[in-house]
């Protein structure tokens, strides 16, 4: 059981980290949403869609999605839903790495608050 | 729309639509038994039990929701400003989790949510976007 979860928490961490980051390099190409008439957030949508990245994407976000469907069916969601907060470290190394963000110190200070408020919820689940 | 504005308004979707998919699915995958029990042989009565639960796609309806905002805002803001700022749905499932799912939140946990909160803040309040160059 100890096992399953940690794979579990493995695949949804790192799938879902590195399609959400996929997903964000897809959108960066397709540009800026500026209408938000029905129509015009369709044709966005679509625009998006013809990104391979996007595909990919959406590919990890899968796995990561039924990974976390296996998971609630034996934890809590209110156990699950803070220990999957690991993704901040990794998110924060992937968007550097793989999009060129820049990471300013009050946002690396910012990381670095949440991740500390997710290891007491998670400790709280512990105890 | 002002850039602050929508930023604010895609957030205020993302941090309700995604925990009460989160909760949805939990409650649904509850019914189904635990995951630890599964074989490849129950595969097909599985995925059927699954995708029979009407609380599986709400929650999956949430989700996309949550999905369509959580695109949107990627497309003008950077992904790191994003991610920490969708932390404050943590308070959501917290909520949430004890309305709907009667889950029992110590008052660590709280305290947790809070520290969480103070996180959000401090990100809020640098600018959403660093990069001025498109990627390749």
């Amino acid at each position: 059981m100890m096992l399953l979860t940690f794979f579990l928490f493995f695949l949804i961490i790192v799938s879902g980290t590195g399609g959400e980051l996929c997903v964000s390099r897809a959108m960066r190409a397709v540009g800026e949403l500026h209408d938000f008439r029905p129509k015009s957030v369709l044709a966005f949508v679509l625009r998006g869609l013809r990104q391979p990245w996007m595909w990919l994407g959406v590919a990890m976000m899968a796995v990561a999605f039924f990974s976390l469907l296996a998971i609630l069916s034996f934890s809590d969601v209110s156990f699950v839903v803070p220990v999957s907060a690991l993704s901040y470290a990794a998110g924060a190394l992937g968007a550097r790495a793989f999009l060129g963000e820049r990471i300013s110190h009050n946002r690396w200070l910012g990381i670095l608050v949440v991740s500390i408020g997710v290891t007491i919820v998670w400790w709280s689940g512990r105890h | 729309m002002k850039l602050h504005l929508k930023t604010y308004l895609a957030i205020l979707v993302i941090v309700i639509f995604a925990p009460m998919g989160n909760v949805l699915l939990g409650k649904g995958m509850k019914g189904v038994g635990s995951a630890a029990t599964w074989t490849l042989a129950q595969f097909w009565p599985l995925a059927t039990r699954i995708l029979g639960n009407p609380y599986i796609w709400l929650g999956i309806g949430c989700q996309l929701t949550f999905f369509v905002a959580y695109m949107s805002i990627l497309s003008w803001a950077d992904y790191s400003y994003v991610q920490p700022s969708t932390a404050l749905s943590y308070a959501t499932v917290a909520l949430l989790s004890h309305f709907l799912l009667g889950e029992f939140i110590s008052p660590l946990r709280w305290l947790g949510v809070l520290v969480i909160c103070t996180g959000v803040f401090i990100v809020g309040r640098t600018a959403p976007r660093s990069h001025t160059v498109p990627l390749p």
